[in-house]
């Protein structure tokens, strides 16, 4: 091989790929030297990119605000519960799809991809008439079923990719051994779909923690906004707390972030169904 | 059957009430007249459609549909394409670059277009000191109260989050192309750029295709960066149909569930177009089990 165009080439590369780093990290390091700042500091002209005096204290202040741990407490249950429901609903359906054929397979299928494909923007005039017909507007079960309908497809093609490269073999010994089919899936199955069910929790949680047009528009009373709607409201028309807002989005963004990176092989697959292979 | 709806019936339930009720509501509300405190008042034909498009808003709003549409996703492509053939080979750094392009995919949406809000203050705002630390700019510019910036504002924001996504489907489309056709091609004399145009691209289409698609579906629906980095400025003129159809609805002195609804459902149109255009591209089909 050419050893010093080779050699040359990498290094132009790595350069370029450190250029590109930073320009993707540049902002988020600013929303994070921004939450550092005092507020007095925020109103200074020309700018300043780094904190004179650092007040790591904002954060303390974003965490102990009785608000802030409302929109968190909502965000949680929201998230966790939705999830829950994904998984519930996903398992056996990605499943039975996987490993039987039957009349409205093909059909449920793409049913599945149509919903991925509508994220609920759309339809949010339609959500709204139907949660307020049915009396559930601000209240848990109308932001945990959007977000479990909306984030069941990725869901149903990642698990189903992961039971469809299971061997039958291995199914038909644990039954032959004696499990039902019940059996076989719990003690079997499950446990080498492991890294799909994973995948697809993760996914979810991530999903529903940053969603915003549903809870904003279904969620108006102030005591059940989530952490989306809720951090806004540091910056208004009449206060100006950029500080809190960004240390409240630094610790919203940051596991997310890491949980996300843990999935990443898997993503693409996921979101691309029945295409990219 | 009756054993498949107990494996798929949970989701059925699922997409039945939160997905396929809604868009049945959804219609109705279309042809509906409502009260301003949101009863129903019974039925009005296509009326609804016909004062949409009275609107005088509407040519605007569809005019910046497109724009923002077109341009997010191509400008994106276009980088994506350089990202992911950076990102293909292996040199010093690449996981941390890899893992730097997780950061605007895996932040909240909303936050992310507050940082932009920011970034772009015009007293405050960093984006003016660099550029015009850099001599790009005379002056600081009101990035998003400008109406002649507004929409250029927006639109880079559109770009910066929809790379991540675009660059990761490029690159596994760029893991199936195998290295032997690399080697035919250096064989034939094609390399550099002429071997990117002739053999990297072709192969790299369905990918393409895909990304393009999804990304059109992503960016029409795309609500927060437009919905955050223009909320100071009055009337529809940044508008794209989502924000525009959102403001009627919960926002404006209208407060038009009909007529936001009639919108809505032209959206809704709008996407299942670019649905069947992301079946046809994806060459999607029931797989053998």
């Amino acid at each position: 091989m050419a050893g010093g165009a080779g050699l040359i080439r990498r290094a132009a590369a790595g350069g370029l790929g450190l250029l590109v780093a930073a320009a993707l990290l540049a902002p988020y390091a600013v929303m994070l030297l921004t939450a550092l700042k005092p507020e007095a500091e925020l109103r200074v002209t020309p700018p300043r990119l780094l904190p004179a005096e650092w007040r790591p204290q904002n954060f303390w202040a974003v965490l102990r605000d009785p608000e802030f741990q409302s929109w968190l407490r909502v965000s949680l249950v929201v998230a966790v519960v939705s999830t829950a429901l994904v998984i519930a609903a996903a398992v056996p359906a990605a499943y039975h799809t996987a490993r039987h054929r039957f009349a409205g397979r093909g059909a449920f299928l793409f049913l599945v991809l149509v919903t991925q494909m509508f994220a609920p923007t759309a339809l949010v005039v339609g959500l709204y008439r139907e949660f307020f017909e049915l009396g559930l507007i601000n209240t848990y079960a109308a932001l945990i079923l959007v977000n479990a309908a909306f984030n069941l497809a990725f869901a149903i093609w990642i698990l189903r990719a992961f039971f469809a490269s299971i061997p039958r073999e291995i199914e038909e010994a644990a039954a032959v051994d004696g499990c039902g089919r019940a059996g076989t899936l719990l003690r079997v199955v499950l446990p080498v779909a492991l890294p799909g069910i994973v995948t697809a929790t993760i996914f979810a949680f991530i999903a529903a923690w940053n969603e915003y047009i549903v809870a904003l528009t279904l969620m108006t009373d102030a005591a059940m906004r989530p952490l989306t709607v809720g951090i806004t409201t540091y910056v208004t028309a009449y206060v100006q707390h950029w500080d809190l807002l960004f240390a409240a989005s630094v610790i919203a963004i940051v596991p997310v972030v890491v949980l996300f990176a843990l999935i990443e092989p898997y993503l693409v697959s996921g979101l691309t169904a029945g295409s990219v292979k | 059957m009756g054993r498949a709806l107990l494996w798929l019936g949970p989701s059925l339930v699922l997409i039945a009430a939160v997905v396929i009720y809604p868009a049945v509501e959804l219609v109705r509300a279309s042809l509906g007249r409502y009260s301003i405190t949101g009863l129903y008042q019974g039925a009005v034909g296509l009326r609804n459609y016909g004062r949409l498009l009275e609107q005088e808003a509407l040519p605007t709003v569809v005019g910046n549909t497109v724009t923002w549409v077109v341009l997010v996703v191509g400008i994106t492509i276009v980088i994506s394409l350089g990202l992911a053939q950076l990102l293909n080979a292996p040199f010093p750094g690449r996981r941390l670059v890899r893992w730097a392009l997780i950061v605007p995919w895996a932040a909240s949406l909303i936050m992310t277009s507050k940082l932009f809000v920011w970034l772009y203050d015009y007293y405050f705002g960093l984006v003016n000191r660099a550029l015009v630390a850099a001599g790009l700019l005379r002056g600081p510019v009101d990035w998003l109260g400008d109406d002649a910036t507004v929409m250029g504002a927006m639109i880079a924001v559109g770009v910066f989050v929809s790379l991540p996504f675009t660059t990761y489907v490029l690159l596994a489309g760029l893991a199936t192309i195998p290295g032997e056709v690399y080697e035919a091609a250096r064989v034939d004399g094609a390399s550099g750029w002429r071997a990117y145009r002739a053999v990297t691209l072709p192969l790299l289409r369905p990918a393409l295709l895909v990304a393009a698609v999804l990304n059109i579906i992503y960016v029409f629906n795309s609500f927060p960066i437009v919905w955050t980095l223009n909320d100071r400025n009055p009337g529809m003129a940044h508008d794209t149909m989502i924000t525009y159809m959102y403001k009627i609805a919960f926002k404006s002195a209208l407060r038009d569930v009909g007529l936001a609804a009639a919108l809505g459902v032209v959206n809704v149109g709008l996407i299942l177009i670019a649905v069947l255009a992301y079946l046809k591209v994806s060459r999607w089909r029931e797989e053998p089990v």
